[in-house]
This record gives C-alpha cells, structure tokens and sequence, in this order.
C-alpha cells in the first residue's frame, strides 16, 4: 500500500511537470518544423528557437524526469518497506523542486538564459536560472534523505529478509544521484553562480565541462533505473509470469552504482585538455557498463518468454504473441513493452556514439537527438508517461477513462519516434548539425549555406515528430478525463503497484548490502578521475568570462 | 534461511556472453586506435593559444591551419589547398564555446577558450568542403561557418 500521507506529493509531483511538458512537446513540435525550413524564423509566436529548445531539454530531460523518479520513489518505497517515508521530508522536498522549477522558468522565458540544458560555461545565464537548478536538485536530495531511516529501521526489523528488489532499484538510483550531482554542484555554487552575479572574472571552462561531463552520463541512469524498477517489478506480473532471475535484479541495480559515474569523458571524446588515453579508459569502462544492460534484456526477456507460456505461449518465438499487447485491462503493459523494443535501437546507436575514434563521424551532429530519444523519449518517457497516469489516477481513487486510446498511446509514439530518429540519424550521418535552426540558413534555398541534400532527413523528422506530439495529445486527453472522473475512497485506499514474484530466487550475500558497492563506486571514479583532474587543474586555464 | 549463492547455470552464460560482446567491441576500437592510427584528440601543451588565424604553408601540399572561432565565424573562412594536400587543424575559441567540423571528413572537434584542439586531415578530392560549428553559441549560430576550396 502506498503511504496515505504521502498521497498529495505524489499528485503534485507527477502533474506539475506534466502540466510544463505541455510546453516542452509543443516546442518539440516547433524545432522539427523549424529545422525542415518549415519554420525559417528565428522565433516563431513570440519565441526564439534556442529560447524555446532550452525549455525543451530542461523541462523534458531535467524537471519531468527529476520530479517522477522522487514520486516513483515514494510509491515504491512506502509500498515495499511499509510506511517509513518521512512526510515532512517529502512535503519540503517537493516543495524544493516546485520553488527551483519556478525560479529556473522565470529567466528562461524571459529569454536570460538561452543557454540549452547543458548551460557550458562561458555562455552566461541569469544568476537565478542556475539558482533554480541548484534548488531543484537539493529538493531531491532532501526527498531521498527522507526514505534513509525508514530502509535502516526496516533492516533492522527484517534481518533474514532481502530487500524488496523496487526498494533496492530505487535507492540505486539516488545513490547515483547523490554521488553525480556533488560535482555539479561545485560548478555551479563555486563557479557559475559567483561569475554570473559578478562577483568573479571569469570561469575555467575546461574544470567545468569535466565537472558537468561528471555528472552528465550518471543522469541518464538516473533517467532510466526507475523505467527498470518498472520492467523488473511491474512487467513480468502484468504480463502474467514471474521476474526470471531475482539475482540479476540486484545485481544490476548495484553494479549501477559502480559503472555509471566512471566515464563521463566519453562526451568529450571531440575535446582539447583531456589526454586520449584517459578517453581510453573512460571508453574501456562505457563497455563494462553495457553488461548490466546486456543481462536486462536476457532476464526481461526469459521473464516474457515466461509470463507468455503461462498464457498458453508456444513456439520459439511466437510465444510473443501471447502477451497482453492490446488488452485494456493491462493498459500499462505496452508503454513497458514498447520502451524496450525502443531501447534496443537506442542502445546499438549509443555503442557507435562510445566506440572512441567513431564518435567524430557522429559528435554533434543530429544522430545525437536521434540516439537519445531512442532511450530518454523512449523508454524512460514512455514509463514516465504509463506509471504517472497509472500511480495519478491510482492515488487519487480515479478510473482510467478511454483505456483503449491508453492502450494506442505507446503505439502511436513508437511510430512517431521510430521515424522522427530515422530522419535524424540519416541527416546526422550527412553531418547536419544538432542545435541549429536549420531554416535559417542550410536549408533556405536562398543562403550559400544551402544543402539541398539535408532537406529529406529533416522532413522524415517533421513527420515522425508530428506524430510524437499526436501521441502527446492523446495522453492528456486521457489523463484529463480520467482525472476528471468520479473519485472512490475505497479504490484509493486499496490500490498497490502490481509485484512481481521470482521465478529464481536466489539469495546471494554479494548483493545484499548497499555499502561494498558503494565502496567500490567510490574508489572507480577516483581511479578514473583524479588523474583527468590532476591534468586540468596543472594546466591552469585562464579564467574566461563571454 | 540459509545464504544460498548458487547462481543457476544459464545466468553464469549469459553474463560470460555480455563480457565477451564487450571486450570484442573493445578489441576492434583498440585495432581502429593502434593499428590503424585512428584516435581522438588530445591534450596538446606545445602549441599556445593564439590570437590570430592563419594557413601557413608548411611545404608543398604541407598546411598548418591555425583556426580562432569567435562569435559567429571562423578565422581564416576560407582555406584554399590543392589536392593532396596534408593540413594539421588547431582549433581555439576567443571567447564561447564553439565547433568545428569538416563537412564529409573525420575533422570533428570542440573550440574551447584557452585551450588548442587539434585534428589532421587529407584533402584527396576537389571540391568544396563546408565547416560548421555545431555546438550553440548564441544568436548566430546558425550562420557560422566557413569553406575549404581543394583545387585540382
Ligand atoms: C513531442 C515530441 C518531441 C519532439 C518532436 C522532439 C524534438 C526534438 C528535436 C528536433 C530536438 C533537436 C533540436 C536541435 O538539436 O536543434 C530535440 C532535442 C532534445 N529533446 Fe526532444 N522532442 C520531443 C520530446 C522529447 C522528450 C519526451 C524528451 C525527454 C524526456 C526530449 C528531450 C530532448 C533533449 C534532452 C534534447 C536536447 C536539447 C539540446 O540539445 O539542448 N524530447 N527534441
Ligand atoms: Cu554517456
Ligand atoms: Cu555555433
């Protein structure tokens, strides 16, 4: 059961972004138009582009992704460990991320801070706007700090039991989160915020982009561990069989903790001031990181193969049409689903971004947003998408009205999604640009920029993006309607997330504890980022201001 | 409830085939780097930011270009080199952070304030290269950009 006081939070931390996406996905919308040439102005109802695109990648990558994983979290935790959430904890947390959120937005549409959600120094933005950032972030600090005692109380009353694997997933995931997050907060309190406010001259930009880069690739497991909570907890039972190997949850989930921080620098394969050789060992452990991923789709797979044959699924193969891909009573088995068949596209295509020297055919380019909404508005948005309609709608005692037009909401963003990157990776391969209006000069056919051969891949895009924001339509008409519907006290206080069982239940001492792998994470990105650290800061960069 | 750490058969084999998948990937970048010399940038120390760019002509189809971007162009814009010709790329920025990639070459690098980048590249073809930055640097990003001209 999911704590009763915690309730409120969850609504508000799932609807208040949401309620923002409405913007993001309208400009989503505007940016494939724009980089059609559809659209060849620089702003377009009153805003600009890059304006419009860093609302984009910071309320979609940054705010909706941030707040759903602390709602998830309490969901999950208040359900597998009893009622041992901190409330007040949850309460200022929420309010944390609600007051940075606003701050951030403030700057951001006053057009004061067009600096995209990576905000590279030295592109200046309004001291509030990292203010904002910096608040958003501690608010979810805070909301991790309040599930800490109620996990140390449950251990210490529960001593022969395992951890219930969501619980273990979910402080994987913020104890990423905290470890990531340190350095980038160095960036921003000791060097963005005193600089943007004037009290320093300038910034050494090469620190800062290893600070960021530091923090850049542990974001998007923080993106993705609660989208893997869902498949490894929620998945097998909704399609009707067990979780096939519970080791291998665990195991996952810890070796997270290890591999997700230590090779950040693969985002900077295309930069001075780092030697190739640490880009090499970063490269070297980007492919231990793969295993985790690789032992997902083995588990998630054989749990499907299970929970089809339970279903009277025969063959190699077509077993697979035994899951419940269109059933509206399991609506939110295809958002799961379908974030996978994604996700194998959006791992292949993030290999050649890791592969070293392969990287400079793609760095920069449009494959890039191509690549990543293949995972962050694949799989993980999809699961935000299905778990916030679900656990919205769950709390409150709501039903879910049009589960049928639920059901087709993965599908039309799988269409929408597949082609939109298909249009991208295309045009990133011919080198267009990412982050560039096209219209405004590539692709006007009156500029001597002009490439005529750009133009087919952008329109691909255009379609594919249309219906992406289609898909997004859909959502909130269901989400509205469903929230708008009539309100059982009973159906509140008995609703749960769906557990799965496991079919191998191994219990194995290594992935017990938190603390070995926390050790180990520890002493991984010292080893590979003291010595990168030690050659920026023997350099010493001047400091640089814009 | 004893610890038990038998870990079935089939879960020992695929975490075996995942290692191997990776250290395969590994050992064909390794190829790619060491054998055939294709690798990423590094940290350069013996070249020192400079203000000014220029092409200078080493030797016969020898170039060095020393490229400065800066908000929104690149100096020099125009590179003109016959064909054949060998040119060594050393990319800073004056003052935001920009890039600088060849248009159908494997030149693809970051313009960092106070920092040189550096990429080689072989011109075999003539023809007409575009150099864009690809990394948003303001207002006029989309406008940056420059051309190499390969005579025959
Ligand atoms: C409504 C559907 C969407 C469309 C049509 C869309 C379209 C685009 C396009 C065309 C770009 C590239 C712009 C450029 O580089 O010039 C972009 C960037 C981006 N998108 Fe989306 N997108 C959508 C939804 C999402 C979602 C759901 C997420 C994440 C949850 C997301 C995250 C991002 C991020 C992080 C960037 C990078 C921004 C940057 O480079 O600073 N997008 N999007
Ligand atoms: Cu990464
Ligand atoms: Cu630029």
């Amino acid at each position: 059961m999911i704590q009763k006081d915690l309730r409120a939070t969850i609504v508000l931390e799932l609807l208040f972004p949401l309620t923002l996406f409405i913007f993001g996905a309208y400009h989503g919308v505007l940016q494939v138009f724009y980089r059609a040439g559809l659209i060849q102005e620089t702003s377009f109802l009153g805003i600009g582009y890059y304006k419009g695109l860093t609302a984009h990648g910071v309320i979609n990558a940054i705010v909706l992704t941030t707040f759903f994983a602390v709602a998830f979290g309490h969901a999950v935790v208040s359900q597998q460990l009893g009622p041992s959430v901190s409330a007040a904890a949850a309460k200022a947390g929420a309010a944390l991320m609600v007051v940075g959120t606003l701050v951030a937005a403030g700057p951001i549409f006053a057009g004061k801070a067009d600096v995209l959600y990576t905000f590279y120094a030295p592109m200046k933005a309004h001291p509030l706007f990292y203010i904002g950032v910096v608040l958003l972030v501690v608010g979810s600090w805070v909301s991790f700090w309040g599930w800490i005692p109620g996990y140390l109380r449950w251990r210490k009353d529960h001593p022969r039991e395992k951890t219930p694997l969501g619980a273990v997933g979910i402080f994987s995931t913020f104890i990423i989160w905290q470890m990531c997050t340190l350095p980038v907060a160095y960036e921003l309190l000791v060097q963005l915020i005193p600089w943007s406010l004037g009290l320093t001259a300038g910034v050494n930009v090469v620190l800062s982009r290893l600070l960021f880069w530091f923090f850049g690739h542990p974001l998007v497991y923080f993106w993705l561990l609660p989208a893997y909570v869902m498949y490894y907890v929620i998945m097998p039972r909704l399609a009707g069989g067990k979780l096939y190997s519970d080791f291998y949850g665990r195991f996952v989930f810890l070796a997270f903790i290890v591999l997700s921080t230590p090779l950040g620098l693969h985002h900077q394969f295309a930069e001075p001031a780092i030697s190739s050789g640490y880009k090499a060992l970063h490269t070297a452990l980007t492919f231990l990181v793969a295993v985790p991923s690789l032992l997902t789709a083995f588990t998630l797979a054989a749990s499907l193969e299970h929970g089809a044959r339970q279903n009277g699924g025969k063959g190699l193969f077509a077993w697979w049409a035994k899951l419940p891909h269109f059933d509206k009573e399991r609506w939110l088995f295809p958002y799961l689903f379908l974030g996978l068949v994604i996700f194998i596209l959006g791992g292949i295509t993030g290999i050649v971004n890791a592969s070293y020297s392969m990287n400079a055919v793609i760095h920069n380019t449009s494959w890039l947003p191509a690549h990543f909404h293949l995972t962050v508005a694949g799989p993980v948005f999809l699961a935000i998408l299905g778990m916030s309609l679900y656990l919205s709608v769950g709390v409150l005692g709501k039903k879910i009205v049009a589960p049928r037009v639920a059901v087709s909401i993965p599908y039309v963003w799988t269409i929408g999604v597949f082609t939109f990157s298909a249009g991208l990776f295309y045009g990133g391969l011919k080198g267009v640009p990412r982050r560039t209006n096209l219209g405004m000069s590539y692709l006007d056919e009156l500029s001597d920029a002009y490439r005529p051969d750009w133009r087919i891949g952008e329109y691909i895009g255009a379609v594919g993006g249309s219906i992406m924001g289609l898909a997004v339509l859909l959502f909130f008409y269901v989400l509205v309607r469903s929230l708008a519907s009539a309100r059982s006290e009973q159906q509140a206080d008995s609703f749960a997330l769906p557990e799965s069982e496991a079919y191998h239940n191994e219990d194995v001492g290594a992935v017990r504890n938190f603390r070995p792998w926390i050790v180990a994470g520890v002493i991984a990105i010292l080893i590979s980022y003291i010595p990168p650290l030690i050659q920026v800061l023997g350099a010493k960069y001047p400091l640089v201001s814009e | 409830m004893a610890i038990n750490s038998a870990v079935p058969n089939v879960e020992k084999k695929v975490l075996l085939a995942s290692l191997m998948f990776a250290a395969a990937m590994l050992g064909l970048i390794a190829y790619a780097a060491i054998r055939l010399g294709i690798s990423v940038p590094t940290c350069i120390t013996n070249v020192k930011p400079f203000e000014e760019g220029e092409l200078i002509r080493v030797a016969p189809g020898r170039y060095e270009a020393h490229v400065v971007a800066k908000t929104w162009s690149f100096k020099p814009n125009r590179i003109k080199v016959e064909r054949g010709s060998v040119v060594d790329f050393y990319v800073t920025s004056k003052d935001i952070v920009h890039g600088f990639m060849i248009d159908r070459t494997n030149v693809n690098l970051m313009a960092i304030p106070g920092a040189v980048n550096y990429a080689q590249a072989r011109f075999d073809k003539a023809g007409k290269h575009q150099i864009l930055c690809h990394e948003f640097c303001k207002s006029g990003h989309d406008n940056m950009m420059g051309w190499i001209e390969v005579t025959p």
